[in-house]
């Protein structure tokens, strides 16, 4: 190839072409996570694009060889919880998000057990869903969920499991009507049920 | 691994290979979900966005 006359050295190009190849087959994954944070595609793609910035931004400090795809989610996350922080607007608890969810959701052509799966997800504390994901859908380690959300293993693991008994009894409790209000108590009540059971020991 | 369960004597543990099965379930619809988003075409936003990137870096060496 080529090689167009830049002034950076011929190594220091060669890294930032292997680790742009890299970055680019994690950006499926990047929006995946981003869809489960943010609430709709469009600002889970903004979301997504601006941690990807950050990750190429941030490339020096990134060690070729280590695991890019925790590291790359680990920005995500930040990027997405300092955003939260920030925003006045998305202060709002999960749940009344989830509530206006269990309204907006309405597309026929979506599976209805996605549906409720997505509808459950909503209802959890985060800390729980995010954990649920990184390692029930993402594929991650114990270990490498605990490195990116910055918490211990064993924090992982009763987030994961926490959210594993709070999903399977909203999914039981099956079909709640989709009129917002008596729908949102009622899954409280059942989250509230999942949590106290799970904390018995 | 379910099947393997599902072949040992049962010692009224049918309700917890029920729940097993469930939570199963439930792990399967979650990773389709995640999948779903991971299988869709890459907006070509993002690629133009790190071809813009890349080349700030190019120029400024």
């Amino acid at each position: 190839m080529a090689a167009r006359d830049a002034p950076r050295s011929d190594r220091e190009s060669k890294d930032d072409e292997a680790f742009k190849r890299e970055l680019v087959t994690l950006i499926p994954h990047l929006r995946a996570f981003a869809r489960t944070l943010a609430g709709d595609p469009s600002s889970a793609d903004d979301l997504a694009q601006d941690a990807m910035v950050k990750a190429w931004d941030a490339r020096a400090s990134f060690q070729m060889g280590t695991n890019m795809k925790a590291w790359t989610f680990m920005i995500l996350r930040n990027q997405f919880y300092s955003e939260k922080r920030r925003s006045w607007r998305q202060t709002q608890l999960d749940q009344e998000s989830a509530e206006r969810t269990l309204v907006a959701v309405d597309d026929p052509e979506a599976p209805v057990a996605l549906d409720e799966l997505r509808l459950g997800l909503r209802m959890l504390p985060a800390e729980q869903r995010e954990a649920l994901i990184l390692v029930g859908a993402g594929g991650f380690a114990y270990e490498e969920a605990a490195e990116i959300c910055g918490c211990a293993v064993g924090t992982v693991k009763s987030r994961v499991s926490r959210a594993r008994r709070a999903l399977h009894a909203v999914l039981d409790a099956g079909a709640y009507d989709r009129d917002g209000g008596a729908a949102g108590d009622a899954m409280r009540a059942i989250l509230a049920d999942a949590e106290r059971l799970s904390t018995v020991r | 691994m379910i099947e393997q369960e599902a072949n040992q004597p049962r010692r009224g543990s049918a309700a917890l290979d029920e729940a097993r099965l469930r939570q199963q379930a439930i792990g399967v619809r979650l990773r389709q979900m995640f999948d779903d988003v991971v299988n869709e075409p890459i907006p070509d936003e993002f690629l133009d966005i790190l071809r813009k990137a890349d080349r700030r870096a190019a120029e400024k060496g």
